[in-house]
């Protein structure tokens, strides 16, 4: 029993049977990545993952409780973080206090009037945030406006914000989608640290072959909205199907 | 029955008012993107170029009529307008009498005018600004346009009627074989009805069938895809500006004899007319003309007097009402469209 | 306007560390800025009276009790309207009627309870509140325009049934005032004929104490300085909100509304919050104008009175701690100042130059005065709508770091325009 199961799961749009019968199993603790060609339903399985779309059939649950019509702030407070195809940071808002809001959200929940308080007395959340800071090596950017950061810095950001809530499952939707490669390798390594250091479950969406055999130990092949096969990379590499399916077209790879 | 088409008839005269202002609005909120909280501005430009035309065909030089005398015996000076010495006096008559609908001829490019002018001068820099800015900037804008109108022609409303053959009411119940006297409507509220008609086909007329148009309604639907086939979409949407602004002075300057026009008059329609907006689907051409007859002909029939006994003031709030439980109900309005707006 | 937002509620953690809460819990600038406010508000009668009985300047003098309650009340409202637009980016076009329920359930508290001005204003804000956490909880559930259009159309309809329907609550359009026959269980009876007035324990709110100083009159009124103090405790508590994790996540509502989402937190409780506070702001406000002129209309609700205080706001500098109330004071003394200059004045001004001249300027300056001040406002509005976003308060910035760069030292502008 993993600890993200999903069960039959289909969604039409229209006339497009965007998903049809997804079973999945994300295994605690390991880095399972989802792959496939475009329009391959990826990103509409993520969305039904997290509350923003809710399938036609199947289940969904994570932890054996079930995310279905719960709403996205509900599952966030599970403990599943999502990380965006475009970074979303607060971007009017200073990188320290991006980072005091999940502090906040992890400690007082969905919502807590707390209005006359000054923020930062709150030594719990203001230690908590440095803390996180200090440990995404962003400490010295505190007082930035998180808008005027680079793509790098802002998908940085992103992930310590995600991280912060120490949530159980962290998905990651195309985490270096339109960068350039020295950002996608840092955030590679980022990520690698995090999965060594954190008792984390990953699961990663990802276009580019080299994130992800750089990171997953497991991996699901999806072609036109159905599971093709799933298993560890070196197998994945050589199945003769995703070769047809995916690798064909990007053999450049 | 007769109760019934009545206020049909009551309701069609506003709601073609609210119509063609929203019309208006949904063409550059769909066009620019932009929300033109000055629209009313110009729908009170249209009725007070109405209101110049009127004077400026009344312009007179005082002449001396030697036939006639005034009481102390001298000859009488009278004033003749120049209209009588280039037409001749019964043209001019005419041309003084119909002022309202010639007037017409002056507010098309006049309106035109200004659109653009509004378009270039300041709309454009607004594209790119949040929703909120342009709402309050053109909000501005129309506070200085009505100022403006105020220091030229006054606080007061100005009467402006209609041509005397058109003044009036006739029976329309006994056209369609009712008892006299049931149905008594107006003339100049039927040639309202009818003016809003054509100019509401001819603008469906235009986009529908002219290259111009085809070209505009893509541009609505995907700006960027139009403007990397190279094509100068921003002079087209210009000239959409100008036509919108055209639709609404027109629509004033026919309101002129149904209601004097006042310098505030743009601000009173403004706010029942982004309601119309909202409830026909923000960007919706046909839901904008359809929420506009809708919500005159609603308000209509919450004024009569049976309704009243029962809800009493239910006119006064019947729209936003209306409003109100459409925008719940149906957050993109009757027949708007997905995406617009949404964030 | 966002850099401006997040310059105001910027925090400076290192000094956090260092300094200890200092006046009522607030630190560095924010105690310096509350103190500020404080002096001026209290020196008000001063300040706003600089020129002689009699001078020819005199018709500026702004320090008379009705102008200057005007100033503080329509600055709590616009303080309680920034808490909502400068914060969470929720534009409402409907705030007036929320000053209007709140003008309303204040009268009827001094015409059944008592003519105190403490209960009736507590009335105002708990009416108000109530009545926006109606209006709020329908409105918040649309975003951008829809909800401008929602608030706007809630505002209209109460405005509309003010006016007809709910005659025998409101008044109508007569609006209503006190008796001296109302009941007021409260209180005694009143004889007959005698002009109900509104008091806090027997002191009546239009007591003034007038203070000659040469050709220099000062008037200190009670009423003023109730809604003084009741302005500045709007205030310090609009400080308190900026700072504080509440005000934080509403600018994160403002600034990402997704990102909020999927960070477990759940958006609409705090803007509705936001929005139930600024409604009891607005009430307060509302209770305070009945308090100083114990009379309602139901105009008071119209949307040109929620444009005001749009207005106000955006004009003074949405988002910032003291912009609101810049703005407010700016626009009522155009409405009550500017407004009162004529021609015959701008004669006066113009008076000495050559006399071609001055009649161009007096032609060239008058529309903008007297009775078309509406115009100057307009085009400033648009003015600071288009270059300065950040409203007055950011205007005086910019002024200030110019004056920094050209002679260093002149610290004490800046401190002025803060």
């Amino acid at each position: 029993m993993g600890i993200l199961e999903v069960k039959n799961v289909g969604k039409r749009f229209g006339g497009l049977q965007a998903l049809s019968d997804v079973n999945l199993s994300v295994k605690e603790g390991t880095v399972h990545a989802i792959i496939g060609p475009n329009g391959a339903g990826k990103s509409t399985l993520l969305n039904c993952l997290v509350g923003k779309l809710i399938p036609d059939t199947g289940s969904v649950s994570f932890e054996g409780q079930s995310v279905l019509g719960r709403k996205p702030h509900e599952i966030n407070q599970m403990g599943i973080s999502r990380v965006f195809q475009t970074p979303e940071i607060f971007g009017d808002l200073t990188v320290m206090e991006n980072m005091m809001i999940p502090c906040l959200a992890k400690r007082d929940g969905a919502f807590s009037i707390s209005a006359y308080g000054a923020m930062m007395d709150d030594r719990e959340i203001v230690e908590r945030a440095e803390h996180m800071l200090e440990d995404m090596r962003m400490i010295d950017k505190r007082e930035m406006h998180a808008s005027s950061m680079s793509r790098g810095d802002k998908r940085r950001l992103e992930i310590a914000m995600c991280l912060a809530q120490e949530p159980r499952l962290l998905l990651l939707d195309e985490p270096t989608a339109g960068m350039a490669r020295a950002d996608t390798n840092n955030t590679i390594d980022l990520l690698k640290e995090i999965k060594e250091t954190r008792p984390i479950t990953i699961c990663i969406i990802e276009h580019d072959m080299h994130v992800v055999f750089s990171l997953s130990e497991r991996i699901t092949v999806l072609a036109q909205g159905t599971p093709l096969v799933e298993d560890t990379p070196d197998k994945i590499k050589g199945h003769p199907k995703v070769r047809e399916a995916y690798l064909g077209e990007q053999s450049g790879h | 029955m007769e109760a019934i088409i009545l206020q049909v008839l009551n309701g069609l005269d506003k709601g073609s008012a609210y119509a063609l202002i929203a019309l208006g609005l949904t063409l550059i909120f769909g066009t620019l993107g932009v929300v033109n909280f000055a629209h009313g501005a110009l729908f009170m430009l249209g009725a007070f170029c109405a209101v110049t035309f009127s004077r400026l065909i009344q312009v007179s030089h005082t002449v001396i009529d030697e036939t006639q005398k005034d009481f102390l015996g001298n000859p009488l000076k009278v004033d003749v307008p120049y209209i009588y010495d280039f037409f001749g006096q019964a043209a001019g008559d005419v041309m003084i009498d119909w002022a309202v609908p010639l007037s017409i001829l002056m507010a098309i490019p006049v309106m035109i005018g200004i659109g653009v002018l509004m378009e270039r001068g300041l709309i454009k820099h607004f594209y790119k600004r949040p929703h909120a800015d342009q709402i309050l900037v053109t909000f501005g804008l129309a506070i200085v346009l009505q100022e403006i109108i105020k220091y030229f022609y006054g606080a007061n409303p100005i009467p402006t009627p209609a041509p005397d053959a058109l003044v009036g009411s006739f029976d329309f119940g006994v056209m369609l074989g009712f008892d006299p006297g049931g149905i008594v409507y107006p003339y100049w509220r039927l040639v309202y009805f009818l003016f809003a008609a054509i100019v509401i086909a001819a603008v469906f007329a235009f986009l529908q069938f002219t290259t111009f148009g085809m070209v505009v309604r893509a541009g609505m639907a995907d700006r960027e895809t139009v403007t990397l086939l190279g094509i100068d979409i921003d002079k087209r949407f210009t000239i959409m500006f100008g036509l919108a602004a055209a639709v609404a002075g027109l629509a004033g300057v026919m309101y002129t004899p149904i209601n004097s026009p006042n310098y505030h008059m743009g601000m009173d329609f403004l706010v029942l007319s982004f309601v119309v907006v909202v409830v026909g689907g923000m960007g919706s051409l046909p839901g904008a003309v359809l929420a506009g007859f809708l919500l005159g002909i609603i308000e209509a029939f919450a004024s009569m007097p049976e309704v009243l006994n029962v809800l009493p003031g239910i006119n006064q709030i019947i729209i936003y009402l209306v409003a109100i439980v459409v925008l719940l109900t149906r957050p993109r309005g009757l027949m708007g469209r997905k995406g617009v707006m949404e964030d | 306007m966002t850099d401006q937002t997040s310059n105001a509620g910027a925090v400076r953690p290192q000094t956090s560390k260092a300094e200890k809460s200092g006046l009522f819990g607030l630190r560095g600038k924010d105690a310096s800025l509350l103190i500020l406010v404080a002096i001026l508000t209290l020196c008000a009668p001063f300040i706003l009276n600089p020129f002689p009985e009699g001078s020819a300047m005199a018709q500026f003098n702004a320090g008379y009790p009705d102008l200057m309650q005007r100033f503080v009340i329509f600055g709590i409202f616009a303080i309680g309207f920034n808490i909502l637009f400068g914060l969470t980016g929720y534009l409402s076009f409907g705030h007036a009627a929320f000053l209007g329920v709140g003008s309303y359930a204040g009268i009827w508290s001094m015409k059944l309870l008592t003519l105190n001005v403490i209960p009736s204003i507590l009335v105002s804000i708990v009416v108000a509140g109530l009545f926006s956490l109606i209006v709020g909880w329908i409105s918040l559930r649309r975003s951008g325009i829809y909800f401008s259009i929602l608030t706007l159309a809630f505002a209209m309809m109460s405005f509309a049934l003010a006016y007809s329907v709910l005659t025998p609550i409101t008044g109508g359009e007569t609006g209503l005032q006190l008796k001296y026959f109302d009941p007021r269980i409260l209180d005694g009876a009143l004889a007959e004929g005698t002009t109900p007035r509104a008091n806090l324990f027997g002191l009546e709110m239009g007591t003034s104490y007038e203070l000659a100083v040469g050709n220099w009159l000062f008037t200190f009124n009670a009423g003023y300085y109730i809604a003084a103090i009741c302005m500045l405790a709007a205030f310090y508590l609009s400080i308190r909100i900026f700072r504080s994790p509440f005000g934080m996540m509403l600018r994160a509502v403002k600034s990402n509304q997704q990102r909020l989402n999927y960070t477990g937190i759940s958006p609409k409780p705090y803007t509705l919050a936001a929005f139930v506070i600024s409604g009891m702001y607005a009430g307060l406000a509302g209770g305070l104008l009945v308090a100083m002129d114990t009379q309602v209309g139901a105009e008071r609700m119209f949307w040109t009175a929620s444009g005001e205080v749009v207005l106000m706001t955006i004009l003074g500098g949405a988002g910032t701690l003291i912009g609101p109330v810049l703005g407010a004071g700016f626009i009522k003394y155009m409405e009550n100042i500017v407004s009162t200059i004529n021609k015959t004045t701008l004669e006066g001004w113009f008076a000495f130059m050559p006399d071609g001249l001055s009649d161009v300027f007096v032609t060239i300056v008058y529309p903008f005065v007297g009775k078309g001040w509406h115009l100057t406002l307009g085009l400033l509005f648009m003015a600071v709508v288009i270059f300065l976003p950040g409203g007055l308060v950011q205007g005086g910035q910019k002024l200030a770091a110019m004056f920094r760069r050209d002679k260093s030292g002149t610290g004490a502008t800046k401190a002025a325009k803060e």
